[in-house]
């Protein structure tokens, strides 16, 4: 069965991209445009893995990590944050919220795809 | 008795008074000085006593009781002031070479040589009678005891002057009095020889006084004398034995003339400042000389008892109790003593006196005269020589004019009287003398005014009524006034009366004094030269006292000076005293002096030691060239206290700014921070800008290139995003520079007159693309005359733009129900076009609708994000406001926002 994969961000174009990326790697893959509308469909159904990014219009990256760590019945998600915001404070405090990985913008596409993937095989 | 034991006596004593003065002249030279020691200091200081007290206290006493103490409780009371003015007058003389109180009179109010010669004159007039009375105590004396065993009263001597004791005894004086002050002619160089004999004269009539009461009081308590007296119910002795304190205000004048008699007398002056080899011994004077007053007293009352109880006719004068009674107990040695005591009293006193008055005289009254002549034809070379002759020649005419005195008046009064009008006499120098240590105020012209004024009136209610007395002058005229005015009666004067004459003359003299003193000094300020003295004098106890900043400026010869010198002191101790100074100031020889303000202060104050302040002033001005120094310069160099405050108040100053520059900076530091943080938020806010796209065009870029497989659809919608994004990545790169620009003020601004409607036109033409795209609905709503504005055309575009794609964002699009529509209006608003921009999008919360002009604070309402950079409006807002105008954000009126901006009309110049 094929691992699914939520996409939270609000560029448009990098939603494309990822989209993209992940369903090239055989991956399904659904897309929300901001914190809220992401963690709606998140509780809705649960996917493998998030690719959040953190500056978001309603509810930002961080809001939509800590409710996901704070829900015990998403434990099994994993998230990959992703984000303009270079500073290693923020990604500190992305860790530390409970992010299992993080990675700036721009990205390489190939890092990424390789380490969602990494993120995705630890469970299987 | 006979005459040549008597004599003998007398010149016995003289010589050892003789001896005691060589005695301690001799120590001094060996380096041994038996001056320099405070109780020798404090004995010296009762040179105040004299034969009127010696002979007077008990006279004044059998007269009015306790009245006679006032004499020596003003000195005693003043005495604890001697810690400020007596230290003040100390220092001041030792700074300035003070030699007399003519001297220090005329140094304080600028030098002036006519306020010296003027205080001369008042004192030589003053003492004269004091003199008089001196020599008539001794001649007294003498004929009395000639007369032993029987005690008979002299007759008014009527004899031919060289038949005469007392022409005798100012003669012999005199001789004395010169062989003893006129050795030196430096006055400075104290006559430590002279004071020691004064110490020891003390000593004498402090003995011979204190024998005489042991041996009297004990005769009085002896059998049944005094009950007798008591039994006898005498009148005369009422006073003593149920004593009174006499009326308040003689009680008081007495004691007030007292107390400045007993620092303005020049003999007192002498000893007291001058003789003062160290101001340390005032402390020990400043208990010991009141009780040696009280010592001498002690017996005054008991004396005056037995004196009237022994002679109970009245035919004795009481002055003379002291000597006849002796005699008539048969006591020979007892009334040698007291005689001796007497003259030992007499004696002191006229020397001091003497040769304080002979120094004033010969430097403040005859050398200035003698320079003015020398100004024409030069003046002798051996300048010194004259100064001691005229000395000399001083003194001789001192004490004839006191034996003068007293063959005209001395035999119409009593000794206590004559020493109170030469007290008055002298108390005229106290307003100038404290208030010349206390008060900066006073001038040349205030002192000399108010010294005549008191002088004068002196004359008038003490002196004339005196000479009226001996039969000079018309006694009705005391009555009755000059010419019959009443008012204006000398002892009386405006009608004041009841006082005692001494109260009444010291009163009206000091009145007119004081306020002629104030009134004339308060007429101009004080001059560079009263000023530099008045600080001298007046701060005296401050800063140490010596230190003085001369206050001079002009060329000057050391040759010049030295040569000056050498005529008044010899070569020899000019050469000494110009090599001790060259010394002090590290010079190796006194001619290599630089010739400065320093060294010609010293050679006026060598000169000073010699012929006084005034006259040295002058003499020193004759041969160095002096420069006016202004008032103003004056009180800047001088006014230390000023100065002080001055500083301190700059200091003062200064700490507040330094305080405000403090305030000021926290201030700006916490601007900067502020700053500082708004910077790294903007960075941080573009660097996350930059990163986005850049993160599309890389993740793009990638895709493409590891897939070249892809379809070309897909192909041509990445390559799409990509030229988008890239575009989006310029005009965020050219709207950061532009904005830091325009912040800077670095941009350029080419303002013109620009008409608004073709702005417009021209904003929507470049917008027209995305409208169209969007589907949105344009209007304009304009008027049809041009609205001018002064402005620059492409940026006022830059902005318009803005504001189109702003709305164009968050306008309602891809629903074909509710179709964007953006308005575009123009209007004049009172001296302002304004052009607003509406939409009919979802509107800006009331609360954000500043903050959309803040750089990267977009509307958390979303849009379309690739289309804004987050810096457009914020860039809006700096040119508009830069163009003097202003921008704002609204609620359109129905749904939707409205961003509006207001910019003054350009009047079009009148064609």
């Amino acid at each position: 069965m094929n691992k699914r994969i939520l996409i939270i961000d609000d560029e448009p174009n990098i939603v494309i991209s990822l989209q993209f990326l992940m369903e090239r790697a055989g991956y399904l893959v659904e897309v929300a445009s901001d914190g809220e509308a992401g963690l709606d469909l998140v509780r809705a159904q649960p996917p493998d893995l998030i690719v959040l990014d953190v500056m978001m219009p309603k509810l930002d990256g961080f809001g939509v990590l800590e409710a996901i760590r704070a829900d015990s019945a998403l434990a099994g998600v994993r998230v990959l944050m992703l984000t303009a915001k270079g500073r290693e404070a923020e990604q500190r405090k992305g860790l530390e919220l409970g992010a299992d990985a993080y990675m700036p913008k721009p990205f390489s596409t190939r890092d990424l795809v390789a380490r969602v993937k990494a993120l995705l095989d630890e469970d299987t | 008795m006979s005459g040549p034991l008597i004599i003998v006596l007398s010149f016995a004593y003289l010589g050892l008074l003789f001896a005691v003065a060589w005695w301690a002249d001799r120590r001094a030279d060996q380096g041994r000085s038996v001056v320099a020691h405070p109780t020798v200091y404090a004995l010296s200081l009762a040179v105040y006593c004299t034969a009127w007290t010696f002979y007077g206290s008990v006279g004044r006493a059998a007269e009015s009781g306790l009245g006679f103490l006032t004499i020596y409780l003003g000195p005693t009371l003043i005495a604890l002031l001697w810690g400020s003015l007596a230290l003040k007058m100390v220092r001041v003389a030792k700074a300035e070479r003070i030699i007399s109180i003519a001297d220090f009179i005329a140094s304080r109010y600028g030098k002036s040589q006519l306020l010296g010669g003027l205080v001369t004159i008042v004192a030589v007039i003053g003492v004269i009678p004091y003199i008089a009375l001196q020599l008539k105590a001794v001649s007294w004396s003498f004929t009395i005891l000639l007369d032993y065993p029987v005690v008979r009263m002299p007759s008014a001597a009527d004899v031919p002057p060289w038949a005469d004791t007392a022409f005798i005894v100012a003669l012999l004086l005199a001789a004395f009095t010169i062989l003893f002050g006129t050795r030196h002619l430096d006055a400075s160089q104290r006559y430590e020889g002279l004071v020691a004999a004064i110490a020891f004269e003390s000593i004498v009539k402090l003995t011979a006084f204190l024998v005489a009461g042991v041996v009297l009081t004990l005769w009085l308590l002896g059998p049944a004398h005094f009950e007798l007296a008591i039994a006898a119910d005498d009148p005369r002795l009422q006073p003593l034995l149920q004593p009174r304190v006499p009326p308040f205000q003689d009680w008081f004048a007495t004691s007030l003339l007292a107390a400045l008699a007993v620092m303005l007398l020049p003999r007192q002056f002498q000893v007291t400042v001058v003789e003062n080899s160290d101001e340390r011994h005032l402390r020990r004077a400043l208990w010991l000389f009141p009780l040696y007053l009280l010592l001498i007293n002690l017996f005054v009352v008991p004396i005056a008892i037995a004196g009237l109880v022994a002679f109970p006719n009245g035919d004795v004068d009481a002055d003379t109790f002291i000597l006849t009674l002796p005699i008539l107990l048969q006591l020979p040695w007892l009334a040698l003593l007291v005689f001796i005591g007497g003259l030992s009293a007499a004696t002191g006193m006229v020397i001091v006196e003497t040769i304080a008055l002979s120094t004033m005289v010969s430097n403040d009254l005859v050398l200035p005269l003698l320079l003015r002549r020398w100004r024409r034809r030069s003046p002798p070379a051996d300048l010194g020589r004259w100064l001691l002759a005229i000395r000399r020649g001083a003194i001789l005419i001192i004490l004839l004019l006191g034996y003068g005195y007293y063959r005209l008046a001395g035999e119409a009064y009593e000794l206590v009287s004559i020493g109170l009008v030469s007290f008055v006499a002298v108390a005229q120098f106290a307003p100038m003398v404290i208030g010349g240590l206390y008060w900066r105020g006073g001038t040349r012209e205030g002192a000399l005014a108010g010294l005549t004024a008191g002088f004068l009136v002196w004359m008038y209610t003490l002196l004339l009524p005196y000479f009226a007395m001996s039969g000079w002058l018309p006694p009705a005229f005391m009555e009755a006034g000059p010419g019959g005015v009443q008012l204006l009666a000398p002892l009386a004067l405006f009608g004041f009366e009841g006082w005692n004459q001494v109260t009444h003359g010291l009163f009206w003299s000091l009145a007119a004094n004081i306020g002629s003193f104030l009134l004339i000094s308060s007429l101009r300020e004080p001059n560079a030269v009263e000023a530099a003295q008045a600080r001298i004098f007046v701060d005296a106890t401050r800063h140490g006292g010596a230190g003085k900043a001369p206050l001079w400026r002009g060329s000057a010869e050391i040759a010049e000076l030295m040569s000056l010198a050498e005529r008044f002191l010899g070569p020899e101790r000019t050469a000494a005293a110009f090599a001790d100074y060259a010394r002090r100031r590290g010079v190796a020889r006194a001619q290599l002096l630089p010739p400065d303000a320093a060294t010609v202060y010293f050679a006026e104050t060598l000169l000073s030691g010699a012929i006084g302040g005034a006259s040295a002033r002058v003499m020193v001005a004759s041969v160095t060239e002096e420069e006016i120094i202004g008032m103003d310069e004056v009180l800047n160099i001088l006014d230390e206290a000023n100065e002080i405050r001055a500083y301190s108040h700059e200091l003062e100053r200064k700490s507040q700014a330094l305080e405000a520059a403090t305030a000021e900076l926290r201030a700006a530091n916490l601007q900067l921070q502020e700053l500082d943080r708004l910077k790294d938020d903007f960075m941080s806010s573009v660097t996350h800008e930059l990163r986005t796209p850049l993160a599309s065009i890389r993740a793009f870029s990638e895709i493409l290139h590891d897939d070249p497989d892809l379809a070309v659809e897909q192909r041509q919608r990445f390559i799409a995003i990509l030229v988008s994004e890239t575009e989006r990545l310029s005009r965020l790169v050219n709207q950061v520079l532009d904005l830091a620009k325009i912040e800077s003020g670095h941009a350029d601004w080419r303002n013109e007159v620009v008409i608004l409607q073709e702005t417009i036109a021209q904003a929507l033409s470049t917008t027209e693309q995305l409208l169209r795209e969007r589907g949105i609905v344009v209007t304009l709503e304009q008027p049809a005359t041009p609205a001018a504005v002064w402005a620059d055309r492409d940026r006022l575009i830059q902005v318009l733009v803005n504001l189109l794609a702003n709305a164009a964002k968050f306008a309602p699009a891809g629903d074909p129900e509710v179709p964007g529509q953006v308005r575009v209006s123009l209007a004049a608003a009172g001296a302002d076009w304004r052009v607003c921009v509406t939409d009919n999008g979802p509107g800006i919360p009331e609360h954000e609708r500043e903050l959309v002009f803040e750089k990267f604070r977009q509307s958390a309402s979303g849009g379309n994000k690739p289309l804004g950079t987050g810096l457009g409006l914020p860039i809006s807002r700096q040119i508009i406001e830069h163009l003097g105008g202003r921008v704002w954000a609204e609620a359109a009126p129905e749904k939707g926002a409205r961003l509006c901006f207001d910019l003054p009309a350009h009047a079009p110049p009148p064609a």
